[in-house]
């Protein structure tokens, strides 16, 4: 690439006002109780998520600290703790992680359809 | 030099060369301004998360676990647990919102959500505080590796990693720095990975040898009754809530192209850590039955393979080892370096440069700021003795999960958050955990519980930050900013593009 060809280096403006597509602005009282009954969802599956992160693996201290007498089970070999510490935690993070990726994209895609549908039932809000 | 020291050395310069040669190489796609701070925007969930994992695989994940679970036992393992889980609190909370905010760092977003030069001050503040704390110990991490493995000076291991990444940042910013990490990431897991496998087999050649130690080294709790699970409770509160506050992680969720490739980015990165993760404790484990003594807690990793295997294959093995540990400190630290760069650009050189009439700003603001983010800490790190890798680093931890998540979670999913109420949780966040980082760097001891608490401080600082950012809040309802409505809209609205397909 020769010297010539280089474009001039500028930043770009630091905040966007350009309006997203399909956004529903703030008159849009639709659109305002459709994003409402998204985020709740999106809440909801990040609550579930949690909740299950605090149960199976929040707990352990808790149930360890009640029943040290856990510790000298050792299946395989290997004391309880190092299996469950060491190795069983990653893929149940995995597994989680997966799930909520699979319900949020659910959702989001249940909300483009729904404001689909209202576009289509009421074009003149269309900027 | 010593034979001993052959092939550290050999390893660290071919990782620094590798390392320049790929950040030279990614500079021919750097030209704009967004191709510093946010790469454009372009870089795909693959790539990123890889870049994600060897940016954030520090020594301490590297050198550290493997020394810790051999002196202390199980309990240890909450570190790792906790670095991986926090990014799953990150991907449920605010991953994709974050990216969807549109801004370049976290005092942009700050600013946008709640519309205070005030607010994203204490942001840019809290970026630079955090972003220190967590590359001092990687600086000075480098030095006593350096000193141990390959009998250099101090001072040779903090100048040759701030050298290193100050050329690439200098040259490249975020676009090269992406290409950089990734190829640490794997870098860093062929490093730890083929060496753990000879020297399991090793072991089972030597007839699967057991340790003997007490019950206690396989308890995951500190030891001490309450105090142990206060420990425990208060790391693992600190490590969860604190990844998605820290600076050179949000930064790189500003990279991906829309909300939902950050979410996949982030689900890569899990699988990512969990991979890596199941290493350290091998080497921990085998190091207890190789009597491997805590004298060794430090470089354990780097030393095992001569304890275990002799002659050449086991300098080979000591070599790789070696290469991947100085990645694990150039990565960490260039990824920290961006992202206090990105804010000392904003919100220090490029206004100080206006007011004294230069017109400059963009990339040449950016390459003054990185020589800032740099020096600075180098400078402490050769001034100031070590607080121990993991240490450091948890400190860090707890400094973001008592300031930046309040703010991220309030931000995200509360209308009636006020830059007053930001300001005021911020403002206790930050003081408590400045209190209990200097009570901690300082030595001091009480004997009393006291010791415990501000050792561990994010089990009351989270919840008094969060307190207080809600409940005044409260009090200055009348000071939600006008445009909340229209910026949550933005934030948890999918892009066109991704949803308008399904």
């Amino acid at each position: 690439m020769s010297e010539q060809q280089r474009v001039r280096v500028t930043g770009p403006p630091r905040r966007r006002r350009i309006p997203r597509g399909q956004s529903p602005g703030e008159s849009d009282r639709l659109g305002e109780i459709y994003l409402g009954s998204l985020m709740r969802d999106q809440l909801v599956s990040a609550a579930i998520t949690l909740v299950l992160l605090t149960l199976g693996i929040g707990s352990l201290p808790l149930v360890f600290w009640l029943f040290p007498g856990l510790a000298s089970i050792a299946p395989l070999g290997v004391p309880l703790p190092w299996i469950l510490l060491g190795v069983l935690v990653y893929p149940f993070l995995v597994l989680l992680g997966w799930l909520y990726v699979r319900r949020a994209e659910r959702s989001e895609a249940a909300f483009a359809e729904l404001n689909h549908k209202h576009d289509q039932a009421y074009p003149e809000d269309d900027e | 030099m010593s034979l001993d020291s052959a092939p550290a050395i050999i390893a660290v310069v071919l990782v620094s060369l590798a390392t320049l040669t790929i950040g030279t190489w990614g500079l021919r796609f750097s030209r704009t301004t967004s191709d510093f701070y946010v790469a454009s925007r372009t870089v795909r969930p693959g790539l990123n998360a890889s870049a994600i994992g060897g940016e954030y695989l520090s020594a301490a994940s590297f050198l550290g676990i493997a020394g810790l679970v051999l002196v202390e036992g199980a309990e240890m393992l909450w570190y790792p647990i906790g670095w991986t889980a926090g990014y799953l609190v990150l991907l449920v909370l605010v991953a994709a919102p974050l990216r969807r905010s549109g801004a370049y760092t976290l005092p942009d977003f700050a600013e946008a959500r709640l519309g205070s030069r005030q607010v994203r001050a204490m942001c840019a503040l809290l970026v630079v505080a955090i972003g220190w704390l967590y590359l001092l110990p990687q600086l000075q991490g480098a030095g006593i590796t350096l000193r141990l493995i390959a009998d250099a000076p101090q001072w040779v291991g903090p100048v040759l990693v701030g050298g290193v990444v100050l050329v690439n940042v200098f040259a490249g910013g975020m676009r090269s720095i992406t290409f950089v990490q990734a190829f640490q990431y794997w870098l860093k897991l062929t490093a730890l990975l083929i060496p753990a496998a000879v020297l399991l087999v090793v072991w089972g050649n030597d007839g699967a040898p057991r340790t003997v130690r007490p019950i206690e080294w396989s308890l995951p709790l500190g030891t001490g009754g309450v105090e142990g699970l206060y420990l425990t409770y208060s790391l693992i509160l600190a490590t969860f809530l604190g990844t998605m506050g820290l600076p050179h992680v949000g930064v790189r969720f500003y990279t991906n192209p829309d909300g939902r490739a950050a979410r996949r980015t982030t689900l890569s990165v899990l699988v990512l850590l969990g991979i890596f993760y199941l290493l350290p404790p091998i080497y921990g484990a085998l190091g207890s039955v190789y009597g491997a003594t805590p004298k060794h807690a430090d470089t354990l990793v780097l030393v095992l393979p001569r304890l275990m295997v002799d002659g050449i294959a086991g300098e080979l093995l000591t070599g790789l080892l070696c290469a991947g540990a100085f990645a694990a400190f150039l990565s960490t630290s260039s990824g920290l370096a961006i992202a206090v760069s990105g804010v000392v650009s904003q919100d220090v050189v490029t206004p100080l440069l206006r007011r004294y009439g230069h017109g400059i700003g963009g990339v040449a603001a950016f390459r003054i700021a990185s020589v800032i983010a740099v020096a600075i800490p180098c400078a402490v790190a050769l001034l100031t003795p070590g607080v121990g890798v993991a240490r450091g680093v948890a400190l860090a931890f707890a400094m973001a999960a008592s300031t930046f998540c309040p703010l991220l979670i309030l931000g995200i999913w509360w209308r009636r958050l006020t830059a007053p109420g930001a300001t005021a949780g911020l403002t206790v966040g930050f003081l408590g955990t400045t209190v209990a980082v200097v009570w901690t760097l300082a030595g001091w001891e009480s004997g009393s519980w006291w010791d415990a608490a501000l050792a561990r401080p994010a089990a009351w600082s989270v919840p008094l930050a969060f307190a207080t950012m809600i409940l005044v809040s409260l009090s200055t309802g009348d000071r939600v900013p006008a445009h909340t409505t229209r910026l949550l809209v933005r934030l948890h609205t999918p892009e066109p593009t991704s949803s308008g397909v399904r």
